[in-house]
């Protein structure tokens, strides 16, 4: 019988099948931050425990870093703190620490892929759930507990239960305006917020083959807001040229054995999934989301829809109450407070082209404060390279310095009680961008167009 | 040793009767920036708890005294969204040794049996059966069996099982971590990082 893509990445690191218990799975590639990880060296010490390979994890600070005057001491005490902690762990246990200022330094999942260290068939996990990112390579990548980064330091593996198999195939073109995050909203839809939950699931389908890996990171990020532990596309010659080059890809003669490797890497004819679902591309419209969580989205030209249509009535009442919505209401033409672009679900350097396809040459609208927020500093550095920032300021607009930012709100960038924001991220739970705030989750063309207009705003109006 | 061992477990619980609670619900991100895992449970359900200015928010169920106990009640797909632990270190902190729901998010349902939080799901009518026994009687005691894998209601007697795999529930009624585990496979992990794929 054939073997899926899952299957043979998986299959191969296992280290040991435990009777009626989890799988004993081998680490490659191993991401941390200062968020989740000082309890985890906590742990090792108190088990008098060294990382035992050191060179197969790597740092960045970015989750609660502040996005202006980087190159300040953090003045939040206890955000300052985890920072120090992180690179005094580091230094203790020889772990590469690419640390705010650093030219390395940005969002985690967006580095990984950027410097190389992101490659297909490997396995990579790091204490953050949007480590699925990563699985746009044909990785198996996923998020994980403090407990479960403390294992991957002490023994570079983890024990999990080998997840059922889910293929999510989408053929056809896509319309224009139609972005990656169009796309994975429109599947998180149909399926819900908890769907894919105990799943892997490959993406497969023309749409997915024409999308860059800069779209196809992006749709791998919301896996796990339908509850996937990952997702995962084959890896072709896209994969291969978005690699090439990269500082920590392999060169000169091992890229030859990796590429030949890497071809194998896919779905074989007849292997069974426990779970597929079929879409067409031409469905796909603009979408955003009007709920607390990121499967209640709708196409932008829809209207709210009603709570018997909805699975949990209380939930859902509780949900409009939170973002003062009603049944019935239109999306298009809600005014907003603020535009968000950013995160490692649409920070990358594509996203900051597509905002600027909108904007170039229109003002920002005087209603929105408008947070731009690169993933990382190769990311700025091409912003200001292709000339990206001079249209940015022509029209209004400035530009922060990397990290999450307002993703989870953990610094200064705190979207104020009340207010609505149009988001790039990837989730509009209650609170998320700070206390009070209200998300609608939206692909960077949206989010551009309702920066220009103060409303939202569908980006084929704007011309 | 990593934490406390579970067996039988005899308590009242608190009942959260919502879908799809969040890890961002559970502890707010800005909450989460400790160095050591000390005092998350005052933080647990911060802003369904209290107001902005600090006072509370007397319908929430944590701030009803009828309602005590080591068990959480709480509606399906618990957990879901970030894979922060803190969100069980809070669970935990607070006083709770078991959470039970009809559906789970996964890497909070990971997190949960590596730190000695039993999760335990049950089918989303014996769900209802237990919100309205608790409406009816906030006293209602439970018991949790892990070596049976039962849940049951004491003045009834109903129960239903839950599911554990083998090797977890020995890892929890010995209070073992995985680290434990895996700290004897060392020669296997070392021969997996020596191989080559390219
Ligand atoms: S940008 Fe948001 S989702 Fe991504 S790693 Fe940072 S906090 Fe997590």
């Amino acid at each position: 019988m054939g073997k899926t893509l899952f299957d043979k990445v998986w299959d191969s690191h296992v280290i040991e099948k435990i009777n009626d218990g989890p799988d004993v799975l081998f680490i490659d590639k191993h991401f941390i931050h200062e968020v989740t990880s000082p309890v985890a060296f906590v742990g090792l010490k108190n088990r008098n425990l060294k990382v035992i390979y050191p060179e197969r994890t790597f740092a960045t600070a970015d989750h609660n870093t502040p996005t202006i005057n980087q190159h300040l001491p953090i003045k939040d005490k206890l955000s300052a703190m985890q920072v120090k902690t992180l690179e005094k762990n580091c230094n203790e246990h020889g772990i590469d620490f690419w640390g705010l200022g650093h030219k390395m330094n940005g969002i985690v999942h967006v580095i990984g892929p950027e410097n190389g260290i992101t490659q297909p068939g490997l396995t990579i996990v790091c204490g953050d759930s949007h480590t699925s990112t990563h699985g746009a390579f044909g990785a198996i990548a996923f998020g994980i507990g403090t407990s479960e980064v403390e294992m991957v330091l002490a023994c570079q593996t983890i024990m999990q239960q080998k997840p059922l198999k889910m293929r999510i195939n989408i053929d056809g073109e896509l319309n224009s305006h139609v972005t990656p995050k169009d796309v994975a909203l429109y599947i998180i839809s149909k399926l819900s917020s908890s769907g894919a939950t105990g799943y892997f699931v490959e993406y497969s389908g023309k749409v997915f083959k024409n999308m860059s890996m800069e779209g196809r990171m992006t749709v791998c990020n919301l896996s796990i807001e339908m509850g996937a532990r990952g997702g995962m596309i084959a890896p072709d010659e896209k994969t291969y040229e978005y690699l090439r080059g990269r500082e920590f890809a392999p060169k000169s003669e091992k890229w030859n054995k990796a590429v030949n490797y890497w071809s194998e890497l896919k779905t074989d004819p007849g292997a069974i999934f426990d779970k597929e679902y079929e879409f067409k591309g031409e469905e796909i419209e603009p979408m955003i989301t009007y709920g607390t969580n990121p499967g209640m989205a709708i196409p932008l030209s829809k209207s709210i829809p009603s709570s018997k249509e909805s699975d949990s009535n209380s939930s859902y009442k509780k949900a409009l109450d939170y973002m003062e919505f009603n049944e019935g209401d239109k999306m298009v033409g809600k005014k907003i407070d603020y535009v968000f672009l950013g995160s490692c679900t649409n920070g990358r350097i594509e996203d900051f082209r597509t905002f600027a396809s909108i904007i170039k040459g229109k003002k920002k609208s005087k209603n929105i404060d408008a947070w731009l927020v690169p993933g990382s500093h190769k990311v700025l550095k091409s912003i200001i390279d292709e000339g990206i920032l001079d249209i940015l300021t022509d029209s209004g607009f400035k530009l922060r310095e990397p990290g999450c930012s307002a993703c989870l709100a953990m610094n200064d960038d705190k979207i104020p009680q009340g207010k609505y924001a149009v988001s790039t991220t990837n989730r509009n739970f209650e609170g998320r961008q700070g206390p009070g705030a209200r998300t609608l989750l939206a692909s960077p063309l949206v989010a551009a167009a309702t920066a220009i207009t103060g409303k939202i705003t569908d980006p084929r109006e704007i011309i | 040793m990593a934490y406390e061992k579970f067996n039988i477990l005899n308590s009242t619980a608190v009942p959260l009767d919502i879908d799809n609670v969040d890890t961002d619900q559970i502890i707010p991100a800005r909450f989460l920036k400790a160095t050591e895992r000390k005092g998350f449970g005052d933080n647990l359900f911060r802003d369904w708890r209290y107001n902005s200015d600090n006072t509370e928010i007397y319908s929430f169920p944590l701030n009803n005294n009828d309602y005590k106990g080591k068990i959480l009640i709480a509606g399906k797909n618990f957990g879901c969204g970030s894979s922060r632990e803190h969100a069980v270190w809070a669970i935990y902190d607070y006083g709770f040794r078991a959470v039970v729901s009809s559906f789970f998010a996964d890497i909070f349902k990971n997190n949960c049996l590596n730190i000695g939080v039993l999760p335990i799901q049950i089918s989303d009518s014996f769900l209802s059966q237990i919100f309205s026994q608790i409406d009816d009687d906030f006293d209602s005691v439970f018991e949790v069996n892990l070596q049976n894998q039962e849940f049951k209601i004491q003045n009834s007697g109903l129960k239903e099982n839950f599911k554990i795999s083998n090797y977890k529930k020995s890892n929890m009624s010995n209070g073992f971590d995985d680290i434990d585990y895996l700290l004897n496979k060392k020669d296997e992990i070392s021969s997996f990082a020596n191989k080559k794929r390219y």
